[in-house]
């Protein structure tokens, strides 16, 4: 190699680990993240598990701490016999967005993999989340282990009391709403602050100690005068079209009893909490995939890792940023790591090398020098179809040779609409950027009518894109969900947009 | 610089998500139970207690969301890896129904799966198994206890038959006793017996040699003398092996399954035998090492056969009970003989046999079976109206009739009526309770 820096000693050189190895090499990766990258993150917790618990955290939402339900268990069979037929491999890492922020890492990973895994959650992962404005805006870092390990114990408290039945029933139906249980455009609330738990905790003491069986065939008997009229008061204070289903009913449902709202309400603050990560994924796991992939390189240019290494890393690396093509039987969709690793390498080419092409196309950062800030700016400020919508070079398109096309259920054929050539570069770029546009995806569904005076009817409607109707099936299995929640006739009309 | 720790989690207690699990398996309770009744039909028996593999329709754990209907409406979308398309192309549909993209493309949750498939542990397998069955700890259940008698080792004693001499005892104490009375060896009297034919070959022998050939044959004299009363083998050095009986648990058992494959037997009527051998088998497993099954069908003839011709290819012909009792008499002779097995006769039938037949069977099963045997299940498989009719246990058909005036000589011979499948299991725990009189 060449002669630029005095090499540094090598962290390690054996395949396996030792703490003394994870912390030396951590150190290593931090001082890239930081000091070069600049990369600003919260406080680091690894933990290390074996493959069975990465299982089981997989079935729960990478959850540490979560309610129990047969959903889970489901997913938990699902994975774990895929894992065990060799169908699916296992994540390397899962991390949480939470402050501290936590990583998992499993202990059958070599030590390089370890090292991967650390640059690419605890920094990549790490800074993402802690500097877009989505996730800063909705979610609550601080507050969602606390609030998990809340709503656990609550959930568990309420099977105790009211049945295990009960409280399935309550969360099935929660659970078919969650994607309709997101405020997607005004701020949602804060995540129930320590003294609100606190008195909801000292309402299920207070039950438990007055309990009066005759109360229980008296809907709404426990709440308190109090606490119905906050709750009433609130309704009155939406604004109906309400697009946020699990709000309005959580708030407005003439039959739910307070703990029953308050499992709605969970079900809802979780959904929220995803909700960020739905609409970041190309982004959030390429910032990660491309902050191990510099930080690996850098590692190796300093001398810290072997040769050995680097190619066990680059053969990780690339099977995570491959990407089948459609005709492929492997193809599934656009993988988000190799599409937001993608656009994030070609973002630092065009700051430092970049063509006449780029030139017309980004003229504000083309030639810039100045990458890691660009970079920094977009990871701050874009979620997946804006990022698309302003990042997304031909370069990039060309590479995958993209192309757009239209699917007309009237029609008997599909459309090529565009490819990675000049008159379709905007094309295809703005297609996909739609394409990560959850609103285009999920229903637009709302509350536009509820009769609470007179016979309490619900009255929700779907608002038709496209012609882009609803499944019937699961619109009728949902709907009967809304009905267990709602306890009165819940009608559902669609109108073209 | 950040602070940060590293935690060892790998201690923890595993299986975080059991509680799940059981959730979801209560919650698909339903299809789980069917599918492990089709895969009932499908295992052999000897399989049924190893986990399985179950696929259940997705319908009861469906997790239901709003989502577009897919055949509707217009959208785009980008897919990478172009080879020869440019804008303005168009293709033809595939036609309905020929597999939409790639296979389970986009299917989140819930409508793009069909089934779901995962695997049951052993214990989950049982307990669905025995559920419908309401088993009441099965296991625990015991038999009489089944004893024989093995001749076990018991020492040395001083007298016994020749066969069972111990050699090696014998001849050390042989060997000590002519050591102890100094017996004289015969080497020691060939090497004096040398020397005096040696002196007996000198012509003319001098003082000396006279004096010392004298003194050989008195020596010789002497030694013989001795001989005579300590003899090689006294009949106080022998020993023999001692053998005591000690009642054993036999741990083999052989279970003979006949049944009627005529045309009267049905599917539904072989499905119910055949989850009653089950049972039986593997009650039997819990409680024997070893357990080997007998397949007997007969006709109007009877023949050994594997479990798959058993319970799945018909055979014509009329109905002749006690055909399978021969060859099962036959088989047990040749292979299983009666001290070394505990022998268990399980005879599903759907009571018709020749007339006068049944006659023989009770002779048969009252002279030579049931002497041998540890117990004898008749189960009689019924059409549900019939069981109606026959709700009287006096009455039935005629094998039934027979066998229930032979029954009460026999304690351990049972007979009952099934048309069910959750008749079975009642049946059967009434069949193998501990005591009649508990089950009564």
């Amino acid at each position: 190699m060449s002669a630029t820096a005095e090499k540094l000693p090598l962290i390690y050189n054996e395949a396996d680990w030792d703490f003394e190895t994870l912390k030396r090499a951590y150190d290593a990766i931090e001082d890239i993240g930081l000091n070069d990258l600049g990369l600003d993150v919260y406080a680091n917790q690894i933990e290390i598990i074996s493959s069975e618990q990465m299982l089981d955290a997989y079935s729960s939402h990478g959850m540490p701490l979560m309610y129990k339900h047969w959903s889970f268990g489901k997913h938990f069979a699902r994975d774990q016999m895929n894992y065990q037929k060799g169908y699916s491999g296992l994540a390397y890492e899962i991390v949480i967005n939470s402050n501290p922020c936590i990583a998992y890492l499993m202990e059958e990973n070599t030590m390089t993999m370890q090292a991967l895994v650390m640059a690419h959650a605890c920094f990549g992962h790490n800074h993402f989340f802690k500097n877009n404005y989505l996730f800063r805006q909705w979610t609550d870092a601080d507050g969602i282990l606390p609030y998990l390990d809340f709503s656990k114990k609550y959930i568990a408290k309420c099977e105790d009391e009211y049945g295990a039945e009960e409280v399935e029933a309550v969360l099935d139906a929660a659970h078919s709403l969650m994607d309709q249980g997101v405020f997607r455009y005004n701020r949602p609330p804060r995540l129930s602050d320590a003294d609100r738990l606190a008195r909801i905790a000292a309402r299920i003491k207070h039950e438990e100690t007055n309990f009066n069986d005759i109360w229980r065939t008296l809907p709404n008997s426990e709440e308190p005068e109090d606490e119905k009229e906050e709750r009433q008061a609130e309704v009155r204070n939406i604004q109906l079209p309400e697009e946020n289903l699990l709000y309005f009913i959580e708030k407005a449902s003439p039959i739910l009893r307070p703990w029953q709202r308050e499992i709605v309400r969970i079900v809802r603050n979780i959904g929220q909490y995803f909700y960020p990560q739905k609409q970041t994924k190309v982004m959030n796991e390429g910032c990660a995939t491309f902050v191990h992939h510099y930080i690996m390189n850098e590692l190796y240019n300093r001398g810290q890792i072997s040769e050995g290494a680097i190619m066990e890393f680059l053969h990780s690396h690339s099977s995570v940023v491959f990407q089948p093509e459609f005709d492929d039987p492997r193809y599934s969709g656009i993988n988000p790591y190799a599409l937001g690793f993608a656009m994030m390498e070609d973002i630092k080419r065009i700051c430092e090398d970049p063509s006449g092409e780029d030139r017309e196309w980004f003229p504000d950062i083309a030639g810039s020098n100045d990458w890691r800030n660009v970079l920094k700016d977009a990871w701050a400020n874009y979620r997946d179809e804006s990022f698309i919508l302003q990042y997304l070079s031909p370069t990039v398109m060309r590479h995958f040779r993209m192309f757009a096309i239209g699917d007309d259920s009237e029609q008997s054929h599909v459309e090529i609409e565009a490819i990675h050539d000049d008159r379709g570069f905007r094309k295809v770029r703005q297609a996909l950027s739609a394409m990560y546009d959850l609103g285009m995806h999920e229903p637009n569904i709302q509350v536009v009518g509820a009769d609470l005076e007179g016979d309490r009817t619900l009255q929700l409607r779907h608002t038709v894109h496209n012609g882009r109707k609803l499944n019937e099936k699961t619109a009728a299995a949902v709907l009967t969900h809304i009905e267990t929640l709602w306890g009165y006739e819940v009608t559902m009309d669609e109108e073209d947009a | 610089m950040n602070s940060f720790h590293f935690i060892d989690r790998r201690k923890n207690p595993k299986g975080k998500s059991l509680g799940n699990r059981q959730r979801f398996l209560k919650r698909a309770k339903a299809q789980i139970k069917e599918a492990v009744n089709k895969s009932l039909r499908e295992r052999s028996m000897k399989e049924i207690d190893k986990g399985e593999k179950i696929t259940i329709p997705s319908k009861s754990t469906a997790e239901p969301r709003f989502s577009h209907d897919r055949d509707k409406g217009a959208r785009e979308a980008v897919h990478p890896g172009n080879k020869e398309f440019s804008a303005g192309d168009k293709i033809k549909k595939p036609p309905k129904g020929a597999g939409r993209g790639k296979g389970k493309e986009a299917s989140d949750s819930g409508e793009g799966e069909d089934s779901f498939q995962f695997t049951l542990t052993q214990d989950e397998f049982l307990d669905i198994f025995f559920e419908d069955l309401e088993l009441p700890n099965l296991v625990k259940r015991s038999l009489k206890e089944i004893k024989s008698y093995a001749y076990k080792r018991a020492g040395l004693t001083v007298a016994g038959s020749p066969t069972n001499m111990n050699l090696i005892r014998t001849m050390r104490n042989a060997h000590g006793r002519r050591l102890a009375l100094k017996r004289p060896s015969t080497k020691e009297m060939n090497e004096l017996k040398e020397r005096l034919f040696e002196l007996e070959k000198i012509a003319s022998p001098s003082e000396e040699e006279i004096a010392e050939k004298k003194a050989i044959l008195e020596k010789l004299e002497g030694m013989e003398k001795r001989r005579r009363f300590t003899p090689y083998i006294d009949p106080l050095d022998l020993r023999f092996n001692a053998y005591e009986p000690t009642p054993v648990e036999t741990t083999a058992a052989v279970m003979f399954c006949l049944m009627d494959v005529s045309g009267s037997m049905g599917e539904r009527e072989k499905d119910l035998a055949k989850r009653f051998y089950m049972l039986l088998y593997l009650f039997l497993k819990r409680r024997y090492e070893r357990v080997e099954v007998v397949f007997i069908r007969h006709t109007h003839h009877a023949e050994e056969v594997d479990e798959e011709t058993f319970f799945y290819s018909r055979q014509s012909g009329g109905t002749v009970v006690s055909t399978a009792l021969e060859k099962m008499l036959e088989v047990q002779r040749d292979r299983f003989p009666a001290h070394e097995w505990n022998i268990y006769v399980a005879q599903a039938s759907d009571g018709f046999t020749q007339s006068g037949d049944a006659k023989r069977c009770v002779e048969m099963l009252g002279e030579e079976v049931m002497p041998i045997s540890q117990y004898y299940a008749y189960i009689e498989i019924l059409d549900e109206r019939e069981l109606e009719v026959f709700s009287d246990a006096d009455s039935g058909a005629e094998l039934w009739r027979a066998y229930r005036s032979f029954a009460p000589q026999w304690p351990n011979f049972a007979q009952t009526r099934i048309a069910r499948p959750q008749d079975i299991f009642p049946v059967f725990r009434e069949l193998f309770a501990r005591d009649k009189k508990e089950a009564a």
